[in-house]
């Protein structure tokens, strides 16, 4: 067995990285493929609340990497998923206390035990950043539909492709429909023209995904959401499935759509 | 006002200025190279063209083309037509 090490990153923070991480390696788990994910973001620890397992850490990364316990200790297990483990970050140490070669060795260690290895990065193009995608086989970015993160994405992809790592692939996460169609947010098309990349992934807004980091149970478990159906696509097209993108156009109902024509009428 | 109005009374949406700003500052972003680098290369390639062929500098046009995620550079330089020389 040799793991697909999978780097989720974004330039810009806040724009749903780590809950990008977090559902689609819960979403592969549920397709029952073996997944370890990583929190590379050093120092601002998250990933391990997002998937509810705050509680269970003993060890982390940096004690792997300074040897203070063997990487089984570290890997935690999921409470949903037997064959899904997270490595989470040092909460009280920085991103210099891990090396890019670092993170090649631990990652070659897990290669053979496991599918999927699906890394979180942290924001920024510096240490951290490096330190995430330096054992990756593939890299993921994660945008939003706003000129900030778009134009984060597009350096942080130029970036990639200059580290060899490319060519990256795209998720564009929070698309809001109702924006789209009143003409007041970009739709996967404008992003996609200006990043010229290979779209994997659109994510639509949805409140679902807040209620699931509250409860620390990512979206993708729920059936009904949205967000959580876009994130169990991606998984299956990692997974080489053929799915086509999700229909995100507005459906506006017919009593809405009568009193907008008169009130455009009327103005 | 609604879409088809905006759109008749020529306001743009704001998603559209956010495209069009986008793909000025993407370019401006991509460049890896500074002017002042332009233009040394510029001055070089026309010296070295300028030992073998004749042409006309201030018809050159050396600029950087992005197409998707790839830029190159472009030069265009007409050459001087010269009088060929007859024999006889």
């Amino acid at each position: 067995m040799a793991a697909r090490t999978i780097t989720i990153t974004s330039g810009k923070g806040g724009v749903g990285k780590t809950t990008a991480t977090a559902n689609l390696a819960v979403a592969l788990a549920s397709l029952g493929q073996k997944v370890v994910c990583i929190d590379s973001d050093i120092g601002l620890r998250n990933l391990d609340v997002i998937l509810g397992l705050e509680n269970r850490i003993v060890y982390d990364l940096v004690d792997v990497i300074e040897g203070r316990c063997r990487l089984r200790q570290a890997m935690i297990r999921d409470k949903r998923f037997e064959e899904l483990h997270l490595i989470p970050a040092a909460q009280t140490r920085d991103k210099n206390a891990v090396s890019p070669s670092d993170m090649i060795k631990l990652v070659d260690e897990l290669r053979d035990e496991v599918d999927w290895i699906i890394i979180d990065s942290p924001a920024g193009i510096e240490r951290g950043f490096r330190n995430a995608i330096a054992p990756a086989d593939e890299v993921v970015v994660v945008t939003n539909p706003d000129v900030s993160a778009v134009r984060d994405a597009d350096r942080i992809i130029g970036i990639i492709e200059a580290e060899q790592k490319g060519p990256a692939k795209l998720i564009i996460n929070r698309i809001n429909p109702q924006m789209i169609q009143r003409g007041d947010m970009m739709d996967a098309n404008d992003v996609l023209d200006l990043l010229a990349v290979k779209l994997i992934g659109i994510v639509p807004e949805d409140e679902h995904v807040i209620v699931s980091t509250n409860i620390g149970k990512p979206v993708a478990l729920e059936e009904k959401s949205k967000a959580g159906q876009a994130f169990r696509n991606i998984a299956r097209r990692l997974m080489g499935d053929d799915i086509p993108m999700m229909d995100l156009e507005f459906k506006e109902d017919i009593l809405h759509r009568i009193s907008r024509v008169f009130k455009a009428g009327g103005s | 006002m609604s879409d088809w109005l905006s759109k008749i009374m020529g306001k743009q949406s704001s998603a559209h200025e956010a495209k069009e700003r986008l793909k000025l500052v993407l370019i401006h972003d991509r460049m890896d190279i500074n002017p002042d680098t332009m233009e040394k290369l510029k001055d070089d390639l026309l010296k070295a063209i300028s030992r073998h062929i004749q042409i006309d500098p201030g018809s050159v046009t050396i600029t950087i083309m992005h197409e998707g995620r790839e830029q190159r550079l472009v030069a265009d330089i007409p050459l001087k037509r010269h009088e060929r020389k007859t024999a006889g």
